[in-house]
């Protein structure tokens, strides 16, 4: 274990270097547009895991979370100014909040319940925020940036290393799960909901945190997309495309392992910005829904599910 | 300002327009309800029968409510397919369904969707007949034709499923598999095969049910989102697999959402059925006329 915390800490530092270095290093500003999209799936797709892959409760309300970071961001910034940090610590606190009640409105509910509940809320929040004139109403908001500040060239490559960071943390805080009491709390009443509970796990108290920290991140994330698109509006932010993308990518990569939703948030998020770029971003959702469908039909625990069953046979062959 | 007059015109509204929600929402009291299928693409199967209808109506002039009659077979096959689909990959497996199914059902929805949008476009579509577009004086009120039409077809839409279910061989085998499925096992009948079924008509109806959709107002392909809200929020509040209890419930919502939409306007329309549901689940999870939880 302690081997693994050193090994997975280095790479951590390894792969925040390298992203810095392309800051500095990469003149073209498209692979940061690119690529923060694809890490804001990564972010997204681990956060929703802890949630939706250990616990087994599949939250619809990725959009709702992410949009709520998006228009936290975009009052502080229209009342206040307040800089990029404050934005994304006064998101993941929001995003608490709403965790903590979207857990305490849903503590009865299970399976198709609570996924139609997760919807429900998405769109009780957007309706919401339509007719919240202050953020733009309906018709959306312009959001002016700052100037960045040294040692980024641009505010794009900033946020790109934010997001970064944002990764990093959002792994670290999975991979911590997982390997502590909550996770095995939730794995359990994920198997059993009723023998987890009379064999003395406090189900009650896991889902909660579960869902507070997963709602924090996912705001978290949300958050610098408002000075990323510099626009936003409630059609967009809360689009259940949002939803649908960080599930599929969580399920095609496997969430029984931490590592599950960033390989599948690697593979589809290239793909899609590939295909966006090449074809239209139409295709990519149709790809998406396919590449769901296909993976929950035919290999249910996803690609870690294939290498795990590849290893597998290997090895049995070998013996 | 607020006038009698506009509450009764708003409920008079409401109740034809909660009946049509009860029309769309009868498969998935069936499919949902009785079957306990998570079928989250329910509402993208109704609007895809809507442009079946649209095509049927824009390239061969046939009338709306023929062509949503004209289709029903078709989706009657498409839903035996779809149930054999999700009964081999989830039901017979057992283990994990829960999670699996509903992404299932939610990846077909987008397909869906994106499908749609591939081949008609993003753009609103409406269908032409003759009761579409007038409306019928009663006093002060003034009801339009595509209101009633979709009221009528509804309500006899419900009357016929509910005399089926109760009266028919089939039908209450049907019941039967949703209240005690070992039971039919052990009497030497195959439940799959009468769910299947049961599921079949779930998806039939949906072929009648889409041409009132596009007759009532125009579809565009993300339409089916709003209506997760509107018939889930149907079924849930019915009871699960209560059909009479559907009607009650549809027409609750209808009257809820035409009195908002009157005293608060359209913006906040979206949101009734869903705020309506999330209440529901939260207090009363097994419904107004409920058969367990």
């Amino acid at each position: 274990m302690k081997r693994n915390g050193v090994a997975f800490w280095s790479g951590a530092a390894v792969f925040l270097a390298a992203v810095f270095a392309m800051t500095q290093v990469v003149g073209n500003q498209y692979p940061f547009f690119a690529g923060y999209v694809i890490l804001q799936f990564i972010a997204l797709a681990v956060a929703w895991s802890i949630l939706g892959g250990y616990a087994g409760y599949v939250n619809f309300g990725t959009s709702a979370f992410f949009g709520v970071g998006v228009y936290t961001s975009v009052f502080l910034v229209s009342a206040f100014g307040a800089p990029l940090p404050l934005q994304i610590l006064t998101g993941a606190a929001v995003g608490a909040l709403m965790g903590f009640a979207l857990g305490l409105l849903t503590l009865r509910m299970q399976g198709i319940y609570f996924s139609i509940a997760t919807i429900a809320l998405t769109i009780i929040i957007e309706t919401t925020i339509t007719n919240w004139r202050y953020v733009g109403g309906a018709a959306g908001i312009q959001i002016q940036r700052p100037a960045v500040t040294a040692p980024f060239d641009s505010y794009v490559q900033m946020l790109f290393f934010v997001q970064a960071l944002l990764v990093v943390l959002a792994v670290a805080i999975s991979r911590y799960i997982q390997n502590s009491w909550i996770g095995r709390g939730l794995q359990a009443l994920r198997d059993d909901e009723l023998a987890a509970e009379c064999t003395g796990v406090p189900t009650l108290r896991l889902k909660l945190i579960a869902c507070v920290i997963s709602g924090a991140l996912m705001c978290a994330v949300g958050a610098p997309a408002a000075m990323y698109l510099q626009y936003a509006d409630p059609g967009s932010a809360f689009n259940l495309n949002y939803s649908v993308t960080t599930l599929a990518m969580s399920l095609i990569g496997g969430t029984a392992h931490w590592s599950g939703p960033i390989i599948g948030a690697i593979v589809l998020g290239t793909t899609q910005q590939f295909l966006t770029v090449t074809i239209s971003s139409e295709v990519n959702v149709l790809v998406l829904g396919v590449m769901l469908v296909l993976f929950v039909v035919g290999a249910p625990e996803g690609i870690i599910g294939l290498v795990r069953k590849l290893r597998g046979n290997r090895k049995e062959g070998e013996a | 300002m607020f006038s009698l007059d506009l509450l009764l015109d708003a409920v008079v509204i409401g109740v034809l327009l909660g009946c049509f929600y009860g029309a769309v929402s009868l498969g998935l009291s069936v499919s949902f309800g009785l079957l306990d299928v998570p079928h989250v693409a329910h509402p993208a199967f109704l609007v895809l029968a809507s442009y079946a209808v649209y095509f049927l109506n824009e390239n061969y002039a046939v009338d709306p409510l023929v062509a949503g009659i004209l289709i029903t077979p078709v989706f009657f096959l498409f839903g035996l397919a779809t149930y054999r689909l999700y009964y081999e990959t989830f039901e017979k497996r057992g283990s994990d369904a829960g999670v699996r199914g509903i992404a299932f059902f939610f990846g077909v929805a987008f397909i869906i969707e994106v499908l749609i949008i591939l081949q008609f476009g993003v753009d609103q579509r409406s269908v032409t007949a003759d009761y579409i577009g007038k409306a019928w004086r009663l006093g002060d009120i003034r009801i339009p034709y595509r209101l009633l039409v979709a009221f009528a077809i509804a309500t006899a839409l419900t009357v016929l499923l509910t005399l089926y279910l109760s009266r028919t061989f089939m039908g209450r085998a049907i019941r039967a598999v949703a209240q005690d499925q070992e039971a039919l096992r052990l009497m030497g009948t195959n439940p799959v095969k009468i769910k299947q079924w049961a599921f079949g008509i779930a998806t039939a109806v949906l072929g009648i049910a889409g041409a009132l959709l596009i007759i009532v107002a125009p579809v565009d392909p993300t339409l089916g989102r709003a209506y997760i809200g509107r018939t889930f929020c149907v079924v849930v509040m019915a009871g699960l697999g209560s059909m009479s209890g559907t009607l009650v419930a549809a027409i609750i919502l209808g009257v809820a959402e035409s009195i908002v939409l009157t005293m608060f306007g359209a913006s906040w329309a979206p949101a009734i059925s869903f705020a309506i549901l999330l209440g529901i689940l939260a207090v009363r999870p097994q419904g107004l006329f409920g058969r367990r939880p």
